[in-house]
């Protein structure tokens, strides 16, 4: 599958996923090894749930305090010698980036996995500058080949397959390289080693910036981000306004939480600490570092008691793993560069375009595995729900579903209404159905019947059979278990009201 | 003391033989159910859409029915998870109406909830001589938390084998207007939950939700499968009638 216009329909998006057999069985496959592994890795630290509270709760505390942290970041960072920018929107981040570049006279660079940097779109300043910009974690370097944008956050090539991959590097290679990953691995990273050593900048992301010490920390699997960060002369790091933690204590319990939560490691492989450029006494690292703050939308959630939360978000991908959607779909059809249960939620609160992007918002079934696998406990399912609130607020849903929304709020305010709708839908499916079914592809039934057959209304509903039923019902002693049961239960609630009364 | 029944619109006017199943099969304990007939609907297909303002009217409905029960009961974890978590949420700017939502939120249990932990009920007596297996629907355990009341329920009757569903804690991909407005991802999903439960073999699937049921059910008969879809209610008033 192409990059696709993320300005084409949601449904378009959709159906383009569905019917590409080769992504949905990709996506699958990887996404179950995934959630096995967390799984495992959760279970076995036995007390997952308190890890999860306990990491909800720095993450809570930070970002309710976010501008004390973040001022102490940057103190500390430029204590320890690097410099600091602000980018309040990913074209500000840019337009740094580019400075830097152009100071530096900079004719390659190399870059470490960075979401933030995919939300900036900077590798296509970058070529367009003329620029030799490549990505050096394995899934980022085959959909750069690819021209494709990351359609997971941290698996960012989930939807192709080892046949796939091998096509791809084999362009690269000028032979054909067989679908084995270990020979495609070698390959990959020696004609890595080549642009580590030559790249005059090196660009990487950051998974949590730590505000006691102004250190930068990045996760990898690979090594390729300490490549990045101690091979180049100049580094440009480029974070998210929300990535700090306030101390290394804090970075424990993420560190605990988020490989596990991703992969189902126990640890990351590689876990890089970085404070300040190089000194005198080390033997390696960068001799000048950036380090760029993005904004981009994200203030705007500050004191938003809806959506602050999202500012939670340590970026693992778990809830991505667990949804029912993105299992059908992979991360393209969410239109941007995130994706899965926490894309359709960042999408629309961090885009300025509400109208535009607010339809990812549908979907989702509102299952809340999101919830239940996110490490940090971002109830992602309510937010989606606000942001379709949203969307009916601002008048962006479609009219059709306005009218029929009308209805239901005519029918269901009242039993009276209510009662005389069932008896009118009795009558008008006497057209449609057949031995209690309906399969016609009908009218507003069809959206339904094309995948299902729709059960038709009963005989005789609930309500209009009570009666009978009631008097069928002859007095019987209650079962004085039961009766003492529920008693006590009652007392107990009379008690606690009381309590909260005084 | 008044124990309501909770119908929901679906049950009512779909399935009302689940909320029959309920009726009698709590009569058998000495508990009358009462049925306020003002109730309607929880409001969820309005308040899951963005239309919140028709959501509250719905609610209205509900939390007039129930002011004056002792416990009120729902055949559907949905409904109840609706209550539990989304009333205070509709109502949060109005304190007269989440003093009664507070009132109403602690009064009320999804039907298997109610069996175990009010009632203290694990075994009817039920016998179901057939290969069973269990959709854990989504409100129900995640929203609500109902998790092991089911299989506490169901490992009570006699004669019933029960298999366990792969990948049973997937969503069945109903969602409500989902199902109508992405209705081609709704079906991918419907399709591979009908899949894991033929694989299962089971003659019946049984759970806690109509709305997912009817979901399940509907793409089965779509794919001209049968077998049989239940209620627990049903299936546990069946077990203690029928077989025993």
């Amino acid at each position: 599958m192409g990059n696709l216009e993320p300005n084409s329909p949601l449904k378009e998006r959709i159906s383009l996923a569905l019917n590409n057999e080769f992504l949905r069985n990709a996506v699958k496959f990887t996404t179950e090894r995934l959630r096995k592994g967390k799984q495992t890795a959760t279970d076995e630290l036995g007390n997952w749930e308190e890890w999860r509270s306990y990491g909800q709760a720095i993450r809570m505390h930070t970002i309710a305090h976010l501008d004390y942290y973040l001022s102490q970041f940057v103190n500390n960072v430029r204590a320890a010698g690097g410099f600091v920018h602000f980018a309040s929107t990913a074209r500000e981040a840019v337009e740094i980036a580019m400075k830097i570049m152009e100071a530096k006279q900079a004719k390659s660079v190399v870059k470490s996995k960075s979401m933030v940097s995919e939300e900036v779109h900077i590798n296509q300043a970058l070529e367009e500058k003329g620029i030799e910009v490549v990505e050096t974690d394995l899934g980022e370097y085959i959909i750069q080949l690819a021209g494709e944008t990351p359609s997971h956050i941290i698996i960012p090539a989930i939807h192709k397959n080892k046949k796939q991959i091998a096509e791809l590097l084999s362009q690269v290679a000028g032979e054909p390289l067989p679908a084995d990953t270990a020979i495609l691995a070698g390959f990959v990273r020696s004609k890595l080693r080549e642009k580590f050593l030559s790249a005059d900048i090196g660009i990487t992301g950051c998974n949590f910036a730590i505000a006691e010490s102004g250190s930068i920390v990045l996760f990898s699997n690979e090594g390729n981000a300490r490549m990045v960060s101690t091979l180049p002369k100049t580094q440009i790091t480029m974070m998210g306004m929300e990535r700090i933690i306030p101390t290394w204590e804090d970075l424990e319990v993420m560190a605990t939480l988020l490989p596990r939560a991703a992969t189902g490691q126990k640890l990351t492989v590689y876990m890089s600490a970085i404070t300040g450029p190089k000194r005198s006494e080390d033997g390696d690292g960068p001799e000048e570092l950036h380090i760029i703050i993005i904004d981009n939308g994200r203030s705007n959630q500050l004191g938003d008691p809806e959506f602050q939360e999202v500012l939670n978000c340590i970026r693992c991908g778990a809830c991505l793993n667990a949804c029912p959607v993105y299992r059908h779909v992979g991360g393209h059809a969410y239109g941007w560069v995130y994706s899965g249960p926490i894309g359709a939620v960042l999408t629309p609160v961090l885009q300025a375009e509400k109208e535009k992007w607010g339809e990812v918002a549908n979907a989702s079934s509102l299952c809340g595995a999101c919830y239940e696998a996110c490490p940090v406990k971002i109830p992602l399912h309510d937010m989606l729900v606000y942001l379709r609130r949203r969307n009916v607020e601002q008048g962006t849903t479609k009219k059709r579903e306005q009218w029929g929304m009308k209805v239901f709020q005519k029918v269901a305010s009242s039993h009276k209404r209510y009662r005389l709708a069932i008896k009118a839908g009795r009558i008008g499916q006497k057209f449609v159905a057949r031995k209690g079914e309906i399969k016609a592809k009908i009218g507003p039934l069809k959206k339904w019947t094309a995948h299902r057959t729709a059960p038709a209304l009963a005989p005789r509903s609930f309500r209009e059979m009570w009666q009978d039923l009631q008097q069928q019902q002859t007095q019987i002693e209650l079962d004085p278990t039961i009766q003492k049961r529920m008693e006590e239960m009652l007392k107990k609630r009379g008690d606690q009201h009381e309590s909260e009364q005084k | 003391m008044k124990v309501s029944i909770f119908i929901t619109c679906l049950c009512d006017a779909i399935y009302p033989r689940v909320g029959e199943a309920m009726v009698r099969l709590l009569h058998r304990y000495g508990i009358r159910l009462h049925f306020p007939e003002v109730q309607t609907c929880c409001g969820q297909p309005a308040f899951n859409s963005g239309y919140w303002d028709a959501a509250r009217e719905s609610a209205q409905t509900i939390i007039q029915a129930f002011e004056d029960s002792d416990f009120v009961i729902a055949p559907s974890g949905s409904c109840v998870g609706m209550i539990h978590h989304h009333y205070p949420t509709l109502f949060q700017n109005d304190p007269a109406m989440m003093k009664k939502v507070n009132n109403l939120i602690e009064k009320t249990y999804e039907f298997s909830q109610f069996l175990v932990h009010v009632l203290g009920i694990r075994d009817l007596g039920a016998t179901f001589p057939y290969k069973v297996t269990y959709h854990p629907s989504c409100h129900g355990s995640r929203l609500l938390g109902v998790k092991d009341e089911p299989y506490i329920l169901l490992s009570h009757v006699k004669e019933c084998q029960l298999v366990p569903l792969p990948f049973a804690e997937d969503c069945c991909g109903f969602g409500g207007t989902f199902s109508v407005k992405l209705s081609d991802l709704s079906g991918a999903m419907v399709d591979e939950k009908a899949e894991h439960v033929l694989e299962t073999e089971a003659e019946v699937l049984v759970g806690l939700d109509m709305a997912c049921l009817m979901n399940i059910a509907g793409r089965m008969k779509h794919k001209g499968k049968e077998l049989r879809v239940m209620h627990l209610a049903e299936l546990l008033y069946e077990g203690v009638t029928m077989h025993g």
